[in-house]
């Protein structure tokens, strides 16, 4: 068995690009990540890669080159990203492969995405009486964890300037404008008990990642990041999830706890060794539950870790050092990529104004979403 | 006059005491859902019977809707602020639905509530009804 190494990265800036399609956008990216790599993409033994709603992955063969290579579309929501990497990190581990990319993109339109009860399985009597709205669902889920872990909710705007703090600080940002946590918390309510700023939006654009055989690391990078784990976990009975007439009366960890776990367990990393971390925040609720989840503080313990700054770049628990889903947007294909994209460019020292100090080794990726899923990565050097 | 028109009569069913949902119970482990469905999402089986779900409980969690949503939302042209909740129904489970009461200083998790019919939107027939949970006073 091999270990996996990422050895090209490349992105397409966040945010709205009139103009150029999500495609173009992937594009863009996967030439980016070749390029780091010094390959070509007739290099490429495989492809891995999807969008929720800009096209097809294995198209992009015709733009960057039909060389015949295996490349297979993946649609997993937000977990799109996490299951490209799985079956990239998959393909080089079985020895089936020695080098490959993976890619993800998507441009959405503005506002919310559209839901549609029968794609889930549920009667149209939802959707028409206004509950099928993802955005109340976070309210609830926060305003019960506020609830049982004696949280302010105050803190929930803390979380969402510091996004906005980092966004200022990243190019490829979304949103590089600072909102003070006052002016969050003042904006519009969407669902007591996030504003209108706590919650990230709909957006566009793309990450490319090229990976290889561990050992074949160095012919392509004098800075290679590892691979150590990625997994995907699933709902269980009784976890708390979007779109749910009911809940059963017995409570289960979210699979956040589940690929958390599976990931710092692969890795033989403790959770407590993670020197930078980027974890779901489709709103400021998400970033809080998910610090605990993920296993990366106690739950209970959030306020006083963000309130004191140690979620900060400069903090010894730096979270969302690009800005999160809160300053990039949500483009549901490219998104758990960024993540990961971030994580490199901490682990080599180039993320520039918002590199964590202390030389950072150990990263984790944390997406959640839709129907109750998650994917997780921890990155070594 | 004829009863007010119902979003979905599937979803109801009569009871002694007035109208109730109408779940689904496992008859191998006691597993609840809302609606009825043929499989049991905890054992795995398929032996699921008709069950009505108790008309009170207490509130478990909510959030309030700030805007219009767009479709597939029906209700009324205009925005009319909604809530909407989790409710506990003892030893069944948590059912998601609208809340009567809308201002977030009168909602607290844990208060007692019960069901109700009421309307969020209207045509030229009259109004459509759907359920709701609203504070048990007695
Ligand atoms: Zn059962």
């Amino acid at each position: 068995m091999s270990g996996v190494a990422i050895v090209g990265i490349g992105m397409h800036r966040f945010g709205r690009t009139e103009g150029v399609s999500g495609r173009a956008q992937a594009v863009h990216a996967a030439r980016r990540a070749l390029d780091d790599a010094g390959l070509r993409f007739s290099d490429m033994q495989f492809g891995f890669g999807g969008s929720h709603s800009a096209g097809d992955a294995d198209t992009l063969v015709s733009e960057l080159g039909l060389t015949g290579l295996p490349f297979i579309n993946v649609a997993n929501g937000c977990a799109t990203g996490g299951s490209a990497l799985i079956a990239a990190d998959a393909a080089i581990r079985s020895g089936t492969h020695d080098l490959g990319i993976v890619i993800g993109f998507d441009k959405h339109p503005r506002g919310a995405f559209d839901t549609d009860p029968a794609e889930h399985g549920i009667g149209s009597w939802y959707g028409e009486t206004g509950m099928m709205v993802t955005t109340q669902f976070f309210g609830m889920k926060i305003q019960r964890y506020l609830h049982d872990h004696g949280i302010k909710p105050d803190v929930l705007a803390e979380i969402a300037a510091k996004a906005f703090r980092n966004g200022a600080r990243n190019p490829m940002a979304w949103r590089r404008k600072e909102i003070t946590a006052d002016e969050i918390a003042a904006a519009p309510m969407i669902s007591h008990p996030l504003t209108q700023y706590m919650y990230c939006s709909p957006g566009e654009g793309a990450v490319a990642l090229v990976l290889c055989r561990a050992e074949d690391a160095h012919r392509y990078t004098d800075r290679p990041v590892f691979l150590a784990a990625a997994t995907f976990r699933s709902r269980r009975y009784g976890s708390f999830e979007v779109f749910s007439p009911w809940l059963a009366l017995d409570r289960a960890p979210s699979p956040t706890v589940d690929a958390a776990a599976a990931a710092f367990d692969a890795a033989g990393v403790a959770p407590a060794e993670v020197d930078v971390a980027q974890i779901q925040d489709t709103e400021s609720g998400a970033e809080l539950m998910h610090m605990a989840e993920t296993g990366l503080c106690a739950h209970g313990e959030q306020e006083e870790l963000i309130v004191s700054g140690a979620t900060a770049i400069e903090g010894r628990l730096p979270v969302n050092t690009d800005g999160g889903c809160l300053a990039n947007g949500e483009p549901i294909g490219a998104s758990g990529l960024r993540q990961v994209h971030e994580n490199v460019l901490q682990l080599r020292g180039d993320a520039g104004e918002h590199q964590v100090p202390g030389d950072p080794r150990v990263g984790f990726t944390h997406v959640y979403g839709a129907p109750g899923i998650s994917a997780c990565t921890v990155l070594t050097r | 006059m004829t009863a007010p028109r119902f979003v979905d009569p599937s979803l109801l069913t009569d009871t002694a005491d007035g109208p109730a949902l109408l779940g689904s119970r496992c008859s191998d482990c006691g597993a609840h859902t809302f609606p009825r469905q043929g499989g049991c999402p905890r054992c795995t089986g398929a032996a699921m019977e008709d069950v009505p779900l108790s008309r009170t409980g207490t509130l478990w969690s909510w959030t309030t809707q700030g805007f219009r949503p767009k479709p597939p939302y029906t209700g009324t042209e205009a925005y009319e602020p909604y809530a909407v909740g989790y409710v506990e129904l003892p030893d069944q489970l948590l059912v998601e639905t609208r809340l009567a009461e809308t201002d977030p200083d009168r909602l607290e998790i844990g208060m007692p509530v019960e069901l109700a019919l009421v309307p969020f939107r209207g045509d030229d027939q009259g109004s459509v009804h759907t359920y709701a949970f609203v504070r048990r006073t007695s």
